[in-house]
């Protein structure tokens, strides 16, 4: 057994960084990267990619980093695990042996976990009696039905570690948890049973603090925010992992950014609920009792995690149509800019009402003054500029369509001082909505397979 | 003396849906006492009115001198139906930096004025 890893966070989202995974696999010793690039909606977009061509429908961006840094990986035997695939890992396994072969590399053994796409199922698995209910709102699922995008269950490190277990040098998945792709090499290296849910909440843990890339090394960091080095080079933060579950989380030496207790303290609270019920498919992880200790320049280790027992059930992600949304924008400069941008509204709101135009949602916000901070904003004089941000919310198509009309006209035919609008009419958008769900463990079956070079 | 949060605490938010989350965390582990007494969930509810809709949960996080709230119906919807330009909540941890609260001149005494 090696007496510890590191595993370094190469992509926090699809459209992160585009120099960091080569940076991370080049800029000092690592053992495993992970890139992760599947946010709640971004499965129904690959989902319609793929309805249009059944050869697409995963990252086409991964693709470029493998080329960039596959001959590194191979060279130093850094292992590669991404759920890039996202709606159709065999497409992107199949795209990665292509680009391995053109590049002459021989040798390799490419991971694939699917399984996770329940779309096809649906029908089937409510005929069964799995109701597919919305778990915050508790509504019934038969209403939007019909207008389902996608549904993926959550699949957590176990798949991958199977697959890594297969040999498997680069690792795809489709809907993975961010955090088991963190934690399935700790398992797979230390040999972590099912049942040691504390290791497992440690690995979890560390796993978290990866999912969001340079956020946890000090990007966004809103302590001392003038005191993080070098922005522009930012080293992504690197998981140091040991048998006994502790973690050391670090970044390459010669980076820029900052590892610190308190950049890792606000990774650790990023978008999470009740902290001692952090539930993922592999165990329930208790942030109240995560210990955190200077470990020198930029290393934070983490200790103590406790861990409980797995749930029964799965998450289920699943996206549907729910209308239209159009937003958009013009400016207004100084004298007066806020209070012409409020007049410019009002105008706005009574030529559709006279059309007799009503939305779901109409919303003004004044950027420049209030559209972060609401009422909470103070005003200090006379702002320099203003930028108008009116938005629409409606199923109708039709009525969304009317409003991206309305802005234009304003620019001769409402407060002087308007500018900005050289891009054109705002477009109608399609609202993607998001239903959470579970089912019980067992129902969906991962599929995991090897393929080689 | 009445200070912003801003001044003994950092700050990070997030969405999961149309709520938000606010990870509050005391720059010192002595500040962290004073945070839990009076940073409450009904005064963060408070805080923000016409912001935040629905009820506001707290949860106490010592081992990381940190408090974690849950604001519920706080993003216009959430996602991609939000008409709001911080549709995912980014900018609501530096609004609650904004609150004042009143805080023992000694307790700061040995603090630069750099964060006012």
């Amino acid at each position: 057994m090696k007496s510890s890893i590191r595993i370094a966070s190469g992509q926090g989202f699809w459209g992160d960084l585009q120099t960091a995974p080569l940076d991370q696999v080049s800029k000092g010793p690592l053992d495993y990267i992970m890139m992760d690039f599947l946010a709640e909606v971004t499965m129904s977009i690959m989902q319609k990619q793929k309805r249009r061509n059944p050869e697409a429908g995963y990252a086409k961006d991964l693709i470029g980093y493998i080329d960039q840094i596959l001959p590194l990986c191979v060279e130093r035997k850094i292992k590669i695990i991404t759920n890039g695939g996202g709606a159709n890992p065999e497409a992107c396994a199949e795209a990665i042996v292509h680009l391995a072969e053109k590049k002459g590399i021989t040798g390799l053994t490419i991971g694939i976990v699917s399984g996770d796409d329940i779309l096809p199922r649906l029908d089937a698995l409510r005929e069964e009696g799995h109701a597919l209910a919305n778990m915050e709102s508790g509504e019934e699922l038969e209403p939007v039905k019909q207008r389902i995008l996608s549904a993926n269950v959550y699949f957590g490190a176990w798949p991958i570690v199977e697959a890594l277990g297969l040999g498997a040098d680069i690792v795809v998945t489709g809907r993975t948890t961010d955090t088991g792709l963190t934690l399935a090499p700790m398992i797979h290296e230390f040999g972590w049973k099912a049942d040691d849910w504390d290791k497992l909440a440690s690995g979890t843990v560390a796993g978290h603090i990866l999912e969001c890339g340079g956020q946890a090394s000090g990007g966004n960091f809103s302590g001392d925010w003038r005191s993080v080095p070098n922005l522009a080079h930012l080293g992504f933060p690197i998981a140091e992992a040991y048998p006994n579950g502790d973690v050391v989380i670090t970044k390459h030496e010669k980076t820029g950014g900052l590892v610190s207790l308190q950049t890792v303290k606000e990774q650790l609270l990023y978008e999470i609920g009740d902290p001692r019920t952090y539930i993922t498919p592999d165990c329930i992880a208790d942030f109240t009792t995560i210990q955190l200790a200077d470990d020198g320049p930029h290393r934070v280790r983490m200790s103590s995690v406790k861990g409980k027992p797995a749930t029964e059930f799965l998450k289920v992600s699943m996206a549907y149509l729910d209308g239209y949304t159009a937003i958009g924008t013009v400016t207004y400069c100084w004298p007066d800019a806020l209070e012409k941008a409020k007049a410019a509204d009002q105008i706005v709101r009574t030529r559709l009402a006279e059309q007799g135009l009503t939305f779901e949602e109409i919303r003004t916000e004044f950027v420049g003054f209030n559209s972060s901070h609401g009422p909470l904003a103070v005003t200090h004089g006379d702002c320099n500029e203003v930028v108008l941000r009116i938005g629409v919310r409606d199923h109708n198509h039709k009525a969304v369509e009317s409003f991206t009309k309305e802005l234009a006209p304003l620019i001769l035919t409402g407060p002087p001082g308007a500018t900005g609008f050289a891009g054109g009419r705002p477009k109608a958008k399609e609202v993607v909505a998001y239903w959470p769900a579970l089912i019980a463990k067992g129902v969906v079956r991962p599929s995991v397979t090897v393929r080689k070079v | 003396m009445r200070v912003q949060l801003l001044k003994i605490c950092h700050a990070r938010s997030g969405d999961k849906g149309d709520s938000a989350n606010i990870g509050l965390i005391a720059r010192k582990e002595k500040y962290y006492p004073l945070i839990e007494k009076v940073v409450t969930s009904e005064r963060v509810k408070a805080h923000f009115e016409g912001i935040a809709f629905g009820k506001v949960e707290r949860y106490e996080m010592p081992n990381l001198w940190a408090l974690n709230f849950v604001l519920h119906q706080a993003l216009g919807g959430g996602g991609t139906r939000s008409l709001k330009n911080d549709a995912q909540g980014k900018t609501l941890g530096a609004a609650l930096l904004r609150m004042e609260i009143e805080i023992d001149e000694a307790m700061l005494e040995e603090e630069g004025t750099h964060h006012v």
